[in-house]
């Protein structure tokens, strides 16, 4: 059987077991490593490769926000939702991720689909445009939901739609920033001052990165002493990252006056200043939001893309009347402070019982790379 | 009726669902035409098969599939063999079928032609003849096209073959007959909105032989299923449930090509959930195991044949999966069917 | 989001367009975000756009990072 390049090497069992014996004599057995993998893709690899089983003891995972999806107040939901009913007719497109996300009232996008709404998956949003283009009389709104990795995409299909004309065209944007996201957990107090959350350490999205560069992340890495490896989705990468950090900490324990920054691991897909194209059409199609909500977080400055008046035209939220109400959770679903780190989905009272993945309750349950879900997928002790 | 039907531009309209002349005509024309049998040929109502002795099975299955036509069959061949490989998997020998039709006022008669083609031939490869039917027409707009329902009637002579999932037990070893997920991936690369090239088709086939096989020589063999939609996952999910069992599964064990495996990186999703259409699963005792496993390979639909788990107990009914690191996880029963992805 | 794959570039198509394959898979994908690509060359896929190029020099340098430690540690460890 052939192999699938840049994908099967970095599956090597024989290069995996190596790194985890190195990572073994690493750690220093009598301390303790608290990690947060930022990105909801690092959360579904560890769990799909059983990484958590092969790690040292006193190595322990936080599993972090970044899943785009879980982020997304229910709010956001119900607003898609409503689009399709103040506007029957409307034709949605929006990633698979999005489908199965409960809104409240129990609903998602999949269940309105099937009470008639036109709710079309995408695989990317040059298919949306292209949909707008073939249903001249239809208005067609694509969700733009995800992080930089994703927003380059968006903004070039605005850029097209405007270029070309295709005016039954609009882009819900909720797009985020990784940066003031991670800003956020290091400032909650729960991290930098009641030690509630502890954590030495980063594991950096790499394929934001591939994006925006290692650079946004220097900053955090020095100011609040907590370094970061950018890896990628393989987990001889995510194990090779582990190692570098391990080794910075014991370093900065060593000496806390130590400088910390941020070092890249995922060297073949990402540099430092990051792909400057992509980023200049990002920032000529969008513009930071003041602030962005996100469950758990609550308001993030800074944290959200917007779409810039000259592209109004394309705008969702200028041309439909967009309510976003701020619903909170079910009181028992326990999402945010999971996303946060401070409690697992063991600790939530709905977690298995009510909420699965076939019932989820909260959207930590839905998305796959959600903690929930992955907890859920990995019960046996 | 003075013209015959128009298969290159003919369409199916209302008249052909009415049970008049013109639904006479097209069943005479297109179907009788095609599958040629005596009890067909009888245009009797129904059909009168001689006494059978032995246990007698019965399974139906509806076909909706989307597109209807892919890469390695279409929705006709499919709801032939998928229908046999039912009956077969229960250590049962297929003897009939019987088909129905739900056709979509407008579904173009060449199209129509195909299929009957494409269940001729399924027909005469197998030997297994649709001895019965029916046909109805829906207006447009009530039907995707075109449903078919094949019920299939088999018989089971050898008192010895008790096959069934109440036969699993611990310490029972999992087989499977070749590589998982070429049908979804074939089918899903034909989905308007996926659009992606891939050279893999569908592994629809009729596995009626290589059970025959199976079963001469080990009568034994616990349990025997074909994993559809859902996957193997689905189908390993449904076993452990049915027989309140675990399974301990060995990734690296499952076969799997690699442009599936491809295709499911690139569009985010477990080829274990992904559909296959001729592939079959076996549990067994241990020590019969090696010498099922030969005679699947020996088998042209059993060349890729693997053994990938065992059988144990567990009160939680998990399916686990071991990575080819020793990592764990839970493969667990999707409530619908899987999406792709782009977190 | 990070769900993306490395792709090989197999023929390149008008409009800024490229055809790549995954392990034999291929699609049509849109090459506007990244210059200077030539054919098989390795690009990052997501949701159907290249971000970035792989650089097959550093991939090689990451599957050999700890290589040498490793060679070194078992050596010491049959040292003792």
């Amino acid at each position: 059987m052939s192999s699938i390049p840049f994908i099967d090497e970095f599956r090597d069992k024989t290069k995996i077991l190596q790194t985890l014996e190195i990572l073994r004599r690493t750690v220093d057995p009598s301390a303790e490593y608290h990690f947060m993998e930022f990105c909801g893709g690092h959360t579904h690899v560890i769990f799909r490769y059983g990484l958590q089983d092969l790690l040292p003891f006193n190595l322990h995972l936080i599993h972090g926000p970044g899943c785009p999806v879980c982020v997304l107040p229910r709010g956001r939901i119900d607003s898609a939702i409503q689009l399709t009913r103040d506007y029957p007719g409307v034709v949605l497109c929006t990633y698979a991720d999005l489908m199965r996300v409960p809104g409240s009232e129990g609903l998602s996008l999949i269940k309105v689909k099937a009470q008639g709404a036109d709710v079309r998956m995408v695989y990317s949003p040059d298919d949306a445009l292209r949909i707008a283009q073939q249903n001249p009389n239809k208005k067609v709104v694509f969700l733009g939901i995800g992080f930089e990795t994703t927003a380059p995409a968006t903004a070039f299909v605005i850029q097209e739609a405007q270029r070309l004309g295709v005016d039954n065209f609009f882009v819900y944007c909720m797009h985020l920033l990784t940066p003031s996201a991670i800003q956020s957990i290091l400032d909650l107090p729960e991290v930098s001052q009641q030690g509630a959350v502890k954590l030495d350490g980063f594991i950096g999205p790499g394929h934001v990165s591939s994006v925006i560069g290692t650079l946004p992340y220097e900053q955090f890495a020095e100011q609040y002493k907590k370094p970061v490896v950018v890896t990628g989705f393989l987990p001889l990468d995510m194990l090779q990252a582990w190692v570098l950090l391990v080794r910075e900490v014991n370093a900065l324990r060593c000496d806390p006056n130590k400088q910390v920054g941020v070092q890249n691991q995922y060297t073949r897909i990402v540099s430092r200043e990051g792909n400057l194209k992509a980023q200049q059409l990002v920032d000529r199609v969008f513009e930071p939001r003041a602030v962005f909500e996100w469950r758990g977080l609550g308001q993030v400055p800074g944290s959200g893309y917007q779409i810039r008046e000259e592209f109004a035209a394309h705008d969702a939220e200028k041309n439909f009347q967009i309510r976003v109400l701020s619903t909170g959770d079910h009181p028992a679903c326990a999402c945010s402070a999971i996303i946060r780190g401070l409690k697992t989905p063991l600790d939530c009272k709905l977690f298995a019982k009510v909420c699965t993945p076939d019932n989820p309750i909260g959207s930590c349950m839905v998305s796959s790379e959600g903690t929930c879900a992955a907890y859920y997928s990995y019960r046996k002790g | 009726m003075a013209k015959k039907l128009d298969l290159i531009n003919g369409c199916i309209d209302m008249t052909h669902g009415a049970g008049g002349k013109s639904m006479h005509q097209l069943i005479e024309e297109l179907f009788l035409g095609s599958f040629q049998n005596e009890y067909l040929h009888q245009q009797n109502d129904q059909a009168v098969v001689p006494a059978i002795s032995g246990r007698l099975v019965v399974s139906t299955d509806s076909h909706v599939v989307s597109p209807i036509f892919f890469p390695g069959g279409d929705i006709g061949s499919l709801s032939i063999y998928g229908t046999i490989n039912d009956v077969a998997v229960s250590g049962a020998e297929p003897l009939y079928l019987s088909a129905s039709f739900i056709l979509e006022e407008g579904f173009p008669l060449s199209e129509l032609k195909k299929i009957v083609n494409s269940m001729k031939k399924a027909q005469e490869l197998t030997g297994v003849p649709v001895i019965t039917g029916d046909t109805k027409v829906v207006e447009k707009g009530k039907g995707d096209g075109i449903f078919i329902t094949t019920t299939g009637v088999g018989v089971i002579e050898n008192p010895r073959i008790q096959v069934s999932v109440s036969r699993v037990k611990p310490g029972d070893e999992i087989l499977v007959s070749g590589y998982m997920g070429d049908h979804g991936i074939a089918v899903l690369s034909k989905r308007q909105n996926l659009d992606f090239e891939t050279s893999i088709e569908s592994d629809s086939a009729p596995l009626h032989e290589l059970i025959r096989e199976i079963i001469r020589e080990v009568p034994d063999v616990h349990c025997m299923r074909d994993p559809t939609r859902g996957g193997l996952a689905a189908t390993l999910n449904e076993i452990a449930h049915a027989a309140r069992v675990g399974m301990m599964i060995e990734e690296s064990a499952i076969p799997i090509r690699t442009e599936v495996a491809a295709a499911c990186e690139l569009l985010g999703i477990d080829p274990l959930n992904v559909a296959n259409e001729g592939k079959l699963v076996v549990f067994c005792a241990p020590e019969h195991a090696k010498r099922v496993l030969e005679i699947m390979q020996a088998h042209s639909l059993g060349r890729n044949a693997a053994s990938i788990g065992t059988v144990r107990e567990d009160r939680d009914t998990l399916v686990e999966v071991r990575s080819n690191l020793g990592g764990r996880r839970v493969l667990y029963w999707l409530a619908g069917e899987q999406l792709p992805r782009i977190c | 989001m990070c769900l993306a794959v490395p792709a090989k570039i197999v023929e390149f198509i008008e409009g800024q367009k490229a055809k790549v394959s995954v392990g034999g898979v291929q699609k049509v994908i849109s090459v506007s975000l990244v210059d200077d690509l030539k054919l098989g060359d390795f690009v990052l896929v997501h949701v159907g756009h290249a971000l970035s190029k792989v650089d097959l020099e550093e991939a090689q340098k990451t599957l050999e990072l700890f290589a040498e430690v490793f060679q070194s540690e078992l050596f010491e460890e049959g040292l003792k």
